[in-house]
């Protein structure tokens, strides 16, 4: 099993100054994962890139939950599709 | 270094209000935000160039600045230097604060000319600022024969040598991040990761689809008509194969797992096909003729 790194989600909000509701509205929504131990939440290290993202999203270019809701769904299918585009690509060349 | 219209990227006039660069600001950086442009370079340069101009216009003392020497600020800041010279001389022994260390963005994303204006990066960001180290992109060339197996490869990347695993079967354009090995992180923050990109070279002998292969076999016409038994050399190895008499040109035969190591799982192989094309014989001596009419006498005979 690989070994966790959990961050208390009370760090995130000082550092990046943002409120708990914004962190727990994205996991209600589904797009990070939380961990609680004891009475502590927690986010593992390995959310954390995403969280960081749509904290930028939030605070530089003001989008809402909803917002990044739809435009978090919206990437990963550019994603995805730029993977299938390598694919084809690949297949193209032979 | 070239004289760089803040106005222009942003889309704004000279007479633009504080309000009205705000929102050209806005508006582009919703256009052009790294995280919403995915492995799209051209964008991110955009954003760059944005946020740049978006540093110097609404600022308003930067934009005095760079309003008032406009296309002659390199004389600029020659008058600046002789400004501050005379201003240090003024107050003595007074060393200033330009000696922060905390940078931002990192110089480096700031033009020649911001820098040679303005001098480091920008420092005016607040919270905004990236504490998390850059991500580094690095590509990495190699054969078909290279990925046929599980390897380890040192890397030299920004000066510093990595030793990664490259796993076998990766695909051509395939992605890995390597954790923690990019550019430092700003104030005590993570460092940036090390994304590589395998770049899987064609092979001439073999294609390649996942971790099967294809081959084509030049057979010569008599194993074809006769059958026998060939040797095929597959990328690691040497494979017997028999050839079934009669067999046409085109015929595909299937080595089942003897493709390509499937990525990441052990022992598990792609197959490899073999497409035979069989070679007419050329400088035919005057026997060979004469026994290739005599078939086709007995062909033409066995047709009616």
């Amino acid at each position: 099993m690989t070994e966790l790194n959990l961050i208390a989600t009370s760090d995130i909000c000082r550092y990046h100054e943002v409120e708990y509701t914004f962190i727990s509205s994205l996991e209600e929504a589904g797009l990070i994962e939380l961990k609680v131990v004891g009475k502590t939440t927690y986010i593992p290290d390995s959310e954390l890139q995403k969280l960081e993202k749509m904290i930028r999203m939030h605070h530089e270019l003001e989008i809402n939950i909803a917002g990044i809701e739809a435009i978090s769904h919206l990437l990963q299918r550019i994603e995805q599709m730029q993977e299938e585009m390598r694919q084809l690509r690949n297949r193209l060349r032979r | 270094m070239a004289f760089i219209d803040y106005y222009q990227i942003l889309g704004v006039s000279k007479t633009a209000s504080e309000k009205d660069i705000k929102n050209a600001y806005r508006k582009l950086a919703r256009k052009y935000h790294p995280d919403l442009n995915p492995n799209d370079t051209e964008s991110n340069k955009k954003f760059q160039q944005l946020n740049e101009a978006n540093e110097v216009l609404s600022d308003p003392e930067k934009r005095k600045k760079y309003d008032q020497y406009g296309e002659n600020w390199q004389r600029g800041e020659e008058y600046e230097k002789y400004e501050q010279q005379k201003q240090n001389r003024q107050q003595g022994a007074y060393t200033g604060g330009n000696t922060s260390s905390f940078e931002g963005f990192g110089d480096e994303s700031f033009s020649d000319f911001f820098q040679s204006m303005f001098g480091g990066g920008g420092g005016s960001r607040g919270r905004q600022t990236k504490y998390r180290g850059q991500d580094y992109n690095a590509e990495l060339q190699l054969t078909l024969k290279e990925i046929s197996e599980t390897h380890k490869q040192t890397l030299t990347v920004n000066g510093k040598n990595i030793r990664i695993t490259i796993p076998a079967g990766v695909e051509n354009g395939q992605i890995i991040k390597i954790a923690g090995h990019g550019g430092p992180g700003v104030s005590g923050g993570p460092a940036g990761d090390l994304y590589i990109t395998f770049l899987v070279a064609e092979d001439q002998r073999f294609k390649r689809d996942g971790s099967d292969l294809y081959y084509t076999y030049k057979l010569d016409l008599y194993t074809a008509v006769l059958g026998g038994e060939i040797t095929v050399d597959t990328l690691n190895s040497k494979v017997k194969v028999k050839v079934k008499p009669e067999t046409q040109n085109g015929t595909k035969v299937k080595l089942k797992g003897k493709g390509l190591l499937v990525y990441k799982k052990e022992n598990q192989f792609g197959d490899f096909y073999i497409t035979y094309e069989v070679q007419i014989p050329v400088n035919l001596t005057e026997k060979q003729k004469k026994l290739f009419e005599e078939l086709r006498e007995i062909a033409n005979q066995v047709k009616s």
